[in-house]
């Protein structure tokens, strides 16, 4: 979108190998503008999560570059800088309230208690669950643990908010009705979200664009943008340009499967 | 859910306390049908009258085999616990010192309790000494096991969140052991009394501070079988007390978040 301004994350021919000996990442370049919402899409085994890793900063490259918001290595966390994840479970503290949970990222952070408390009950009221602030992840259902998830990740205002097949658990219900909370947090906050799905409908609906992976060794094949304006609805997933889109990507994804198949 | 669950609870407690009465009800009818002498089977009314005869003699051996066993589950936890947080600093400590642990545990408490006994002056302290080398394993066993069940998703958030050691310890680790560690000391309150008793035995120490494994040895030499009966129950029933003990403390613990715990709810 604005080609001009500083990537929030750029990748330049990252490789990584597991000591396994399986090659997660043949060279990867990636690079995320502000504001965009980029979707990751592929087969399983594609390296899409190897990927949110190591931008995540929870891996190294074996090679290649990667730096936020400009700079190099260790310059996340900083003002403005600050990176959260959404895991595909919700991943709470089951010994932890609700609020509790949220407030944890604040609390290894050393934020004085009044601020994070603040900071929890905004974010539980943007994800709607003001009411469950005092109870314990079981008595949530598991759409609820998840909105508690995106709270958790929403509470430290982040500049860049990575999703890991956050709503793959799910029914597709409330899969599509946390889709559309999800871009309208999108829209109101305007974060920059890095999003992995196995979904192709899923894919375009969300984002502003789609990079297909391929697998073994996981690479991109395919960067597809989505033109299509927001706020997004059921009008737009029902529209025939929309179809469309799933269309040129199930193509993409057949090739990203064929390239697996063939010998690397 | 309330009165859904009560008829269930009521089964729970009536249940073997009916067993209990048939058992009993046939014990005193047999013994009575055949007339059984007292120094073989005494009837449970007999054992019931010594226990209430002889109840000054009995209760004070039974505080003292409780507190030694009390005292030794004290410790078994402290230290238990304190072995296991040293046990996961490093997989270099925990396969250096475990194997020791698993030879306490393999090692069995009669054969080493002559020795506990010659070595520590004080009778009492080898007693509590013998009754924690008994009951320590499960404790450093599933203390350990907890602290290393570590949700990866969790811990990957911490890390996300730069949290330190001591934040990734006291807010991770030792929470995710708590259920672990509540099935050790399940374990370890029953091994504990049992390893005050067995001590006892061994020690065979009478006058003012005996307990009841002295009061069974001495009425088992003297033919006094009621009474050898009546100390019986009352290890029995301080077992059972031990295990309800720490049952009502890991309730207390887990039962708002644990699955262990939950109360069914269909």
């Amino acid at each position: 979108m604005e080609a001009d301004a500083t990537p929030v994350v750029e990748i330049v021919g990252a490789t990584k190998t597991y000591a396994t000996g399986t090659r997660a990442l043949a060279p990867v370049d990636l690079a995320v503008s502000p504001g965009e919402f980029v979707t990751l899409l592929g087969p399983s085994g594609c390296g899409k999560t190897t990927l949110l890793n190591l931008i995540a900063g929870l891996i190294a490259p074996d090679a290649g570059t990667l730096a936020w918001w400009g700079d190099g290595f260790a310059a996340t966390g900083g003002p403005g800088r600050r990176l959260a994840t959404v895991f595909q479970a919700p991943t709470l503290m089951p010994w932890a309230r609700i609020a509790v949970n949220v407030r944890l990222p604040l609390d290894l952070a050393h934020v004085p208690r009044v601020d994070a408390d603040r900071a929890v009950a905004a974010a539980l009221a943007l994800v709607g669950l003001s009411e469950s602030a005092r109870h314990f992840p079981r008595e949530l259902s598991g759409g609820m643990q998840m909105r508690v998830s995106i709270a958790r990740a929403l509470v430290t205002t982040p500049d860049l908010l990575l999703m890991d097949e956050p709503f793959g658990a799910l029914d597709e219900f409330t899969r599509q009705r946390l889709d559309d909370e999800l871009l309208s947090l999108w829209a109101t906050r305007k974060l920059t979200v890095i999003f992995v799905t196995h979904s192709i409908v899923e894919a375009v609906f969300l984002s502003t664009r789609v990079a297909v992976m391929a697998a073994r060794p996981g690479r991109m094949l395919a960067d597809v943008a989505i033109d299509e304006p927001y706020p997004r609805g059921d009008g737009f997933r029902l529209s025939t340009a929309f179809a469309g889109y799933c269309q040129r990507l199930s193509e993409h994804v057949a090739r990203a499967g064929a390239a697996a198949d063939s010998p690397a | 859910m309330r009165s859904d669950d009560s008829p269930s609870r009521l089964i729970r407690f009536a249940a073997p306390a009916i067993v209990a009465c048939i058992l009993i009800g046939a014990w005193q009818a047999l013994v009575v049908a055949y007339d059984v002498p007292a120094y073989l089977v005494p009837s449970p009314v007999a054992v019931l009258r010594t226990l209430v005869a002889d109840r000054v003699l009995l209760l004070d051996s039974l505080l003292v085999t409780l507190g030694i066993a009390l005292t030794a589950l004290a410790i078994a936890i402290v230290l238990g616990a304190a072995i296991a947080l040293v046990f996961v600093q490093s997989r270099w400590i925990e396969a250096s010192f475990f194997p020791y642990a698993v030879l306490l545990q393999v090692t069995p408490i009669v054969a080493i309790a002559p020795l506990i006994i010659i070595w520590v002056k004080d009778t009492r302290i080898a007693l509590v000494l013998c009754a924690v080398v008994v009951a320590i394993f499960p404790i450093i066993s599933n203390t350990t096991l907890g602290l290393r069940s570590v949700d990866p998703g969790l811990l990957s958030l911490f890390r996300m969140c730069r949290a330190n050691r001591w934040q990734l310890l006291t807010r991770l680790r030792i929470p995710s052991a708590l259920p672990y560690f509540f099935g050790g000391l399940r374990i370890a309150g029953g091994l504990a009394l049992i390893g005050a008793v067995v001590a006892e035995f061994v020690a065979g120490t009478g006058g003012a501070g005996a307990g009841l494994a002295y009061q069974i040895l001495l009425a088992g030499i003297q033919l006094n079988i009621p009474r050898l009966f009546a100390a019986l129950v009352l290890i029995t029933l301080a077992g059972v007390a031990l295990f309800a003990l720490t049952v009502w403390f890991s309730r207390l613990a887990l039962s708002r978040w644990h699955e262990s715990e939950l109360e069914h709810r269909d």
